[in-house]
């Protein structure tokens, strides 16, 4: 019995990733619902008049969260089928293999969303289509989001190899008490808004609420959401250049496959 | 005889190991070279930067004249790899990775090209099969096929009949041989299997420590370290102390 716990704790102690994923999910989940709750109890009366909020929220931060491990699933896929290898020494630019990724993860993240939008209607008698053409915008933001993430995620797996694994799956946990889907901003503690209001999602998931409740659009919203998306693309784009360049020196693309 | 392989002087650190210490080779066209070395000794880590998976300390590989710093992806169009350690996607049919391969490497004809290694590695039984469920030696040749679908110029293959009966171990030696007479390809071949290496190789280079310690054909080298075979030449070199450092 000790020699089984040794060898999981062996295992642990040897990769910062899997260490940082026993202390962080409990924590993140305590701060989500602590944050939910806490909105709950003092604004009973927010979401009265505008049923469905909570769901159509729900779809949205749902495509994300599909676009986003699509993404990581695409490259992980290649690692746990050990074709990793065989993907890198095929005569394919970086950017080319960025870019069949990123499209597969669109088609992915809509077999998966197209589904749900349609049940919506007939099971809870709500359309998220009441977004209007704004729906597209707030959409694209996710899409551009998620594969950020995405591309973060697989940098992270080409520089620490598979053990960066337990991150893939819960970068989504992590930005989503800041990232105020089920919330408004102003329920977040200070130091807490300061960070959300560098994620695109605050504004994305603010606009959606401010347009299903309110009726109104605030077109700014959507820009500081594209904006943001546009330096967190370049950012992530870059690391995935300045990964795959570590690998080749460290020699994890060999191993990662192994 | 035209050489397509070109080392020179390549060396590769990790921090402050080195791997591989300045080694230099050629290999010229229908010719398969032996890479020979105990685990350890540099060879995984060669084949790495021949392929572009690593890159090199210092020194230069030339592939046909090109340098794979330079032109990766041209290079890459004219070589392929096989290793027991790399498998094909598990879930795909023989023929699925075999077209999805055949568009990564942009072939022209892919229909033709599949029919042609269907039929020479004896693919026709396991062709719509599920790789993942295929036995080893049927999965080695599904590889293989895979290794050799952009026709390469240079085919580095690390262990290409480890874990197979004899049969199919010996179906794939022939293959090969055949195949690079035919088609008059360059092959690197890293084995531990000293009889396929005296059988497939006119030259051999051992490797130890991350240099070159001897090189030479399989013959030559018995007859120089006064040994009965090849193995028992792999022997003396792993154990003795290496000169060279």
């Amino acid at each position: 019995m000790y020699g089984l716990f040794l060898r999981h704790f062996y295992l642990i102690t040897r990769s910062f990733p899997r260490i940082l994923d026993l202390i962080y999910w409990p924590s993140i989940q305590i701060t989500l619902w602590g944050f939910i709750s806490n909105f709950f109890a003092s604004h009973t009366t927010y979401y009265n008049n505008a049923v469905g909020v909570i769901l159509t929220c729900a779809i949205l931060y749902d495509f994300l969260f599909r676009t986003s491990i699509g993404f990581n699933m695409l490259f992980l896929e290649e690692i746990w089928s050990r074709n990793f290898t065989n993907l890198f020494i095929a005569p394919m630019k970086i950017s080319e293999i960025l870019t069949s990724l990123i499209f597969t993860a669109l088609v992915r993240a809509l077999i998966g969303l197209i589904p749900a939008v349609l049940l919506t209607s007939p099971l809870f008698g709500i359309s998220i289509l009441e977004l209007g053409i704004y729906l597209f915008f707030l959409f694209l933001s996710l899409y551009i989001f998620g594969i950020t993430l995405g591309i973060l995620v697989s940098a992270g797996l080409l520089r620490f190899g598979p053990s960066f694994e337990n991150i893939a799956w819960s970068t989504m946990f992590l930005l989503a008490p800041f990232g105020c889907i089920y919330y408004p901003i102003e329920i977040l503690p200070e130091l807490f808004q300061k960070i959300a209001y560098i994620l695109p999602l605050v504004y994305i998931f603010e606009e959606a609420r401010n347009i299903l409740i309110n009726n109104t659009v605030d077109i700014s919203n959507l820009i500081q959401a594209f904006m943001l998306n546009i330096i967190y693309i370049i950012i992530s784009i870059t690391l995935f250049f300045y990964s795959f360049n570590k690998a080749r020196d460290k020699g994890t693309l060999i191993n990662i496959g192994e | 005889m035209k050489t397509l392989v070109e080392v020179q002087n390549l060396k590769k650190n990790y921090g402050e190991k080195q791997a591989v210490k300045s080694i230099s080779f050629k290999i010229n066209e229908n010719e398969i070279l032996g890479l020979l070395g105990p685990n350890g000794s540099g060879k995984t880590t060669t084949i790495g930067m021949m392929l572009g998976l690593l890159k090199p300390t210092s020194g230069k590989i030339l592939i046909e004249g090109d340098k794979i710093e330079e032109d990766r992806i041209k290079i890459l169009q004219k070589i392929n790899f096989i290793s027991p350690y790399i498998e094909l996607p598990k879930k795909l049919t023989v023929k699925q990775n075999l077209i999805v391969f055949g568009k990564l490497y942009k072939i022209k004809n892919l229909n033709d090209r599949i029919d042609y290694l269907t039929s020479k590695l004896r693919l026709n039984d396991i062709l719509n099969r599920i790789t993942g469920e295929l036995s080893s030696g049927q999965k080695n040749r599904a590889s293989l096929a895979k290794s050799l679908i952009n026709n390469p110029k240079v085919l580095l293959l690390d262990e290409p009949t480890a874990s197979l009966d004899p049969e199919i171990g010996d179906f794939i030696r022939s293959f090969l041989e055949d195949y690079k007479k035919e088609k008059k390809i360059s092959i690197l071949l890293a084995s531990h299997n000293m009889n396929e290496v005296t059988r497939l190789c006119k030259s051999i280079l051992m490797m130890k420590d991350g240099i070159i310690v001897d090189s030479g054909s399989p013959a030559k080298l018995i007859e120089k370290h006064g040994r009965k075979n090849l193995e028992e030449v792999f022997l003396k070199l792993s154990r003795s102390p290496n000169e060279h450092n």
